[in-house]
C-alpha cells in the first residue's frame, strides 16, 4: 500500500515536505493505522510520533488521516484510505514540533482556563458530594473525554482563534462542571465565558462531532452553555 | 458592540427577524402593486408607521452588518492594522448608509 506521510524536522528541513512510502499489508487483513505508522518507523526510524495505549483510551496518537482526524490506534486503514492510498498528516491548526508530533499547548491552555475541577467551599460532611441517580446522568456524554485535541483541531473557529475561543474539547469539559449537581461555581464559570470568542465563536458546524472518536456531542453541550448564559441575561 | 457574546448574538437573531418580516412585507407590496410608479412609490412611504418600520430595518442592517462584519474581521485578518481599516471601513459606510437613510425617510 502506498502511504504518504508529513514529515518536518526544524533542526535540519527547511519546510516540510510529503514522504511516500510502500508498505506491505499481509493479504487479507486490515490493519490499525497506528499499525501502518509503525511499519513506516521500521523503513525510516526517523519518523515520529505519540502513542501510547494503541487502545483508544490515551488519546495520544490523533493525527489526520486522509484529510479526517482521528485517532491512529483505533481506526482501521480501510476506512478512511478508500482510494488505496493513505495520507497521515499531524492534526491541523497547532504548530508542528516534528514530524507528526503538535505541540499541544494552546490546546491545555483552554482546556485549563475552564477550571476543569469540581469548586464548592460548602463545608465537607466527611463523606462524599452525594448525587442522585438522576443528577448523575446528566455528566454522561461529558466526563468521557480524553484529551485528544481532534475535535478543537478539526474546527476553524479554533484555527483562527486559539486563544481565545475555548474550542470544542474545552467546551465539553466546561459543561461538564456547569451540569454537576455539586459545582457550586455556575456564576464564575459562566461570567467568564460571556465574550464573544469564548463561547460564542461557535457556529455549530458539528466538524468536532463528526471526528470524536468517543462518539460525543461538543456542539450539543456549546448549545446548552449558550442557553445558559441567554437564561442568565435574561 | 463586540464586548458581550450574549448581546452579540441576540442582536443578530431580533435584526435577523426583523429583516426577515420587513423583506416579506416589501416583497408582498411590490407584487400586489403592478403599477409601481413614483406617485405610488411616495405614497407608500407617507404613512409614519412606514417610516418608524424602515427605519428599524435601516437600523437592523447597521447592527446586523456591523456584528457580522465585526466577526468575519476577527476570524480571517491577522495583521492588526488590516482589521482596523477593514472595521474603521465597514462603521464609516454603515453609519453613512445609516444618516443617508434616515435623510431620504424624512424628507418622504
Amino acid at each position: 500500500m502506498q502511504v504518504s506521510v508529513y514529515r518536518y524536522n526544524p533542526d535540519s528541513d527547511n519546510a516540510p515536505y510529503m514522504q511516500d512510502l510502500e508498505v506491505d499489508i499481509p493479504a487479507g487483513r486490515d490493519l490499525m493505522v497506528l499499525d501502518v505508522m509503525h511499519l513506516l518507523k521500521e523503513q525510516d526510524e526517523t519518523l515520529v510520533f505519540r502513542r501510547s495505549c494503541r487502545e483508544g483510551v490515551c488519546g495520544s496518537d490523533g493525527v489526520n488521516m486522509n484529510g479526517k482526524n482521528g485517532l491512529a490506534c483505533v481506526t482501521p486503514v480501510s476506512e478512511v484510505a478508500t482510494s488505496g492510498k493513505l495520507v497521515i498528516r499531524p492534526l491541523p491548526g497547532l504548530p508542528v514540533i516534528r514530524d507528526l508530533v503538535v505541540d499541544m499547548s494552546m490546546f491545555y491552555a483552554q482546556y485549563e482556563r475552564i477550571q476543569p475541577y469540581l469548586m464548592n467551599d460548602e463545608p465537607t460532611t466527611g463523606i462524599e458530594r452525594l448525587q442522585s441517580p438522576e443528577e448523575r446522568e446528566k455528566l454522561d456524554g461529558l466526563y468521557e473525554c480524553i484529551l485528544c485535541a481532534c475535535c478543537s483541531t478539526s474546527c476553524p473557529s479554533f484555527w483562527w482563534n486559539p486563544d481565545r475561543f475555548v474550542g470544542p474539547a474545552g467546551l465539553l469539559q466546561a459543561y461538564r462542571f456547569l451540569a454537576d449537581s455539586r459545582d457550586r461555581a455556575t456564576e464564575e464559570r459562566l461570567s467568564s465565558l460571556q465574550d464573544p470568542f469564548s463561547v460564542f465563536r461557535c457556529r455549530g458546524i458539528m466538524n468536532c462531532v463528526n471526528v470524536c472518536p468517543k462518539g460525543l456531542n461538543p456542539t450539543r453541550a456549546i448549545g446548552h452553555i449558550r442557553s445558559m448564559l441567554l437564561r442568565r441575561a435574561s | 458592540m463586540g464586548r458581550n457574546g450574549v448581546a452579540d448574538w441576540l442582536v443578530q437573531r431580533l435584526t435577523a427577524v426583523v429583516l426577515g418580516v420587513y423583506t416579506l412585507w416589501f416583497v408582498g407590496v411590490l407584487l400586489c402593486t403592478p403599477d409601481m410608479d413614483y406617485a405610488a412609490w411616495r405614497g407608500l412611504f407617507a404613512p409614519l408607521w412606514v417610516k418608524g418600520f424602515s427605519l428599524l430595518a435601516l437600523l437592523s442592517v447597521v447592527a446586523h452588518a456591523w456584528v457580522g462584519l465585526w466577526t468575519v474581521s476577527t476570524d480571517y485578518f491577522r495583521p492588526t492594522w488590516l482589521r482596523l481599516v477593514f472595521q474603521l471601513t465597514c462603521a464609516l459606510v454603515l453609519g453613512y448608509y445609516l444618516l443617508w437613510g434616515i435623510q431620504i425617510l424624512r424628507s418622504a
